[in-house]
């Protein structure tokens, strides 16, 4: 047991990580809740003046929130399913035996260690690009069109990039859960006489349940804050095309200076983060217990 | 699933994984190879996979254009600057929450992993105008304070989930025999840790290294970091196809090879430990 003594100390050891996670909340977190009550703009220094709830009635008035809050949902949802999909089948084909399997694992594992302006550089550029892109050859050798991705479908190529960037991440998780699994179980299942559909649905699938949850909550956190992938494509267009939350909020502080606009942006973009955070606390938490 | 399996499902599967998986790998391997060719090349068509000149000049370009290196000191400054001083911080406040665990243990964790659900453009206007008062803004130490605080509750978290597992036995053997808090720390503990620690170490510098929220809004010039230099070719200027893919190369080379090693404590680190 520990002592009276090492508890002492232990609450020493602590208290610099405590006090300097209590410091990086509640002070930015305070300071945006104040600059969201002013009319406070960095062009016009010395003019702050309170304003009440003005900014939040601006911010959830304004047309581009509303484009905004809707790409952002769909950018979450699109890359969700595109990445829990398929890093189900690709966790599931990595799992049978092959040969130079670790090779195969380390080829999917690599988009996830790529910074993400180069990832979003790479594909707009040398993908994408309706002219000299690989796409375009592609298309131009098998006679089509080349197609426009980010002038006539911004938000999914921006889905796309983005997915590339998070499916080894939702392959490697559930991989990992995959070989967790029980072969007696599955042995048992198949000499009962279940087929491989079968077996999927009623013993892999619900052992993976877990796992996939663990996958979308951790996805949407970072999902909710796209930002470079967008900054360096579309800047957000064309028009409000491809903003989401994150983007209108920088653009807002940053490109238009209003800082209390932004501000009001930020405390609603916490609030709507925090709804998630909720879920994910709750699964995490459940797991310390075990 | 590993049961008997017939060599033909064998060799299906095998071709299956290596297509996808060179798939998925394609850019990646793309960037490479275009970053060997000249510009004219690199927009040629058809496109030539291996079958062209290869070319160094590229990166001595985009070295002289862009100053690769200053940017790649700051990379290295940034990324193992927050690192290491996260884990000075962290290691102390994992070993007592691990060792020294009471009633709240479980509720400051939870707090500490909470401060990571805050979405960072929430607090970019006060963060912004904090370091533009206090002459932070694009300096390396600005970045090393922001990217250490915003890695710390996965620090700890790390920590923790490595440090559970070493048995207490051996640490209460060490305080019978006498041995005070900082021996115990310096001579038992941390030899056990080092594994944990060093996985820990790993991934923090690749989640720092490709941090792109705080580095591209906090830098302008002199402390930017690789990110922001890839930003700057974001503005296409004539052909630059093989510059562009030269720059991205120099740019992931140094952590693609780092991720490769620890991607198996990958999945602990990102889950918090709910995944094994």
């Amino acid at each position: 047991m520990p002592t009276q003594h090492s508890r002492v100390k232990a609450r020493l050891m602590i208290s610099p990580a405590v006090l300097l996670l209590l410091g990086w909340m509640l002070i930015p977190l305070g300071l945006t809740v104040y600059f969201s009550l002013l009319r406070y703009n960095l062009l016009m220094p010395g003019m702050e003046q309170w304003t009440g709830l003005t900014n939040y009635r601006y911010f959830l008035t304004d047309p581009a929130f509303f484009d905004a809050l809707r790409n952002t949902l769909v950018l979450v949802v699109g890359v969700l399913a595109i990445t829990v999909i398929g890093g189900v089948l690709l966790a599931l084909l990595l799992d049978q035996p092959i040969w130079g399997q670790g090779i195969v694992r380390v080829l999917v594992i690599a988009p996830f260690f790529i910074m993400p302006t180069v990832s979003a550089l790479v594909w707009k550029n040398m993908f994408m690009n309706p002219v000299s892109g690989l796409f375009a050859h592609a298309a131009k050798g098998l006679g089509l069109e080349p197609f426009d991705f980010l002038a006539h479908a911004p938000l999914f190529s921006i889905i796309l990039m983005v997915s590339w960037q998070w499916l080894p991440f939702a392959t490697l998780i559930l991989l990992t859960a995959l070989q967790s699994l029980d072969s007696e179980q599955l042995e048992a299942s198949e000499m009962d006489g279940a087929n491989y559909v079968n077996r999927f649905f009623f013993i892999v699938l619900p052992h993976l349940a877990r796992a996939i949850t663990v996958v979308i909550l951790i996805q949407t956190i970072f999902l909710l804050s796209i930002f470079a992938e967008i900054l360096v494509t579309t800047t957000g267009g064309p028009g409000t095309a491809t903003t989401n939350l994150t983007f209108l909020i920088y653009a807002q502080s940053l490109l238009h200076f209003d800082v209390g606009g932004g501000a009001a942006g930020g405390i609603i973009a916490i609030i709507l983060a925090n709804i998630v955070a909720i879920f994910l606390m709750r699964m995490i938490g459940k797991n310390l217990d075990a | 699933m590993a049961r008997n399996v017939t060599p033909a499902r064998k060799a299906t599967m095998t071709a299956i994984a290596w297509i996808i998986g060179l798939a998925i790998f394609f850019p990646i391997l793309w960037t490479i190879l275009t970053s060997f060719k000249t510009e004219a090349e690199a927009i040629a068509s058809p496109p030539s996979f291996v079958l062209f000149d290869w070319t160094l000049e590229n990166f001595s370009i985009v070295q002289e254009r862009s100053d690769y290196f200053r940017h790649f000191l700051n990379s290295v400054i940034i990324s193992v600057g927050s690192t290491v001083l996260g884990l000075i911080i962290a290691i102390p406040a994992a070993w007592s929450m691990a060792f020294v665990p009471t009633k709240r243990t479980k509720h400051v964790l939870m707090w500490m992993l909470s401060t990571k659900m805050l979405p960072p453009v929430g607090v970019l206007v006060p963060i912004y105008l904090i370091f533009r008062d206090a002459g932070l803004l694009d300096t390396q130490a600005g970045l090393v304070i922001v990217l250490t605080l915003i890695n710390l509750p996965i620090i700890i978290w790390m920590l923790y989930t490595y440090f559970k597992e070493i048995p207490v036995e051996i640490l209460e053997a060490a305080r019978m025999d006498g041995a005070t808090l900082r021996s115990e720390i310096l001579y038992v503990l941390t030899p056990m840790a080092v594994p944990g620690i060093a996985s820990t170490l790993l991934l923090n510098i690749i989640l720092a290294w490709n941090e792109a929220f705080w580095t591209l809004n906090l830098t302008a010039a002199k402390a930017a970091p690789l990110t922001a230099f890839i930003a700057a070719y974001s503005s296409p200027e004539g052909l630059f196809y093989a510059k562009l893919s030269a720059a991205s190369t120099l740019a992931i080379a140094p952590i693609l090879v780092m991720g490769w090693f620890s991607q198996r404590q990958l999945v602990r680190g990102l889950t918090f430990g709910a995944v094994k």
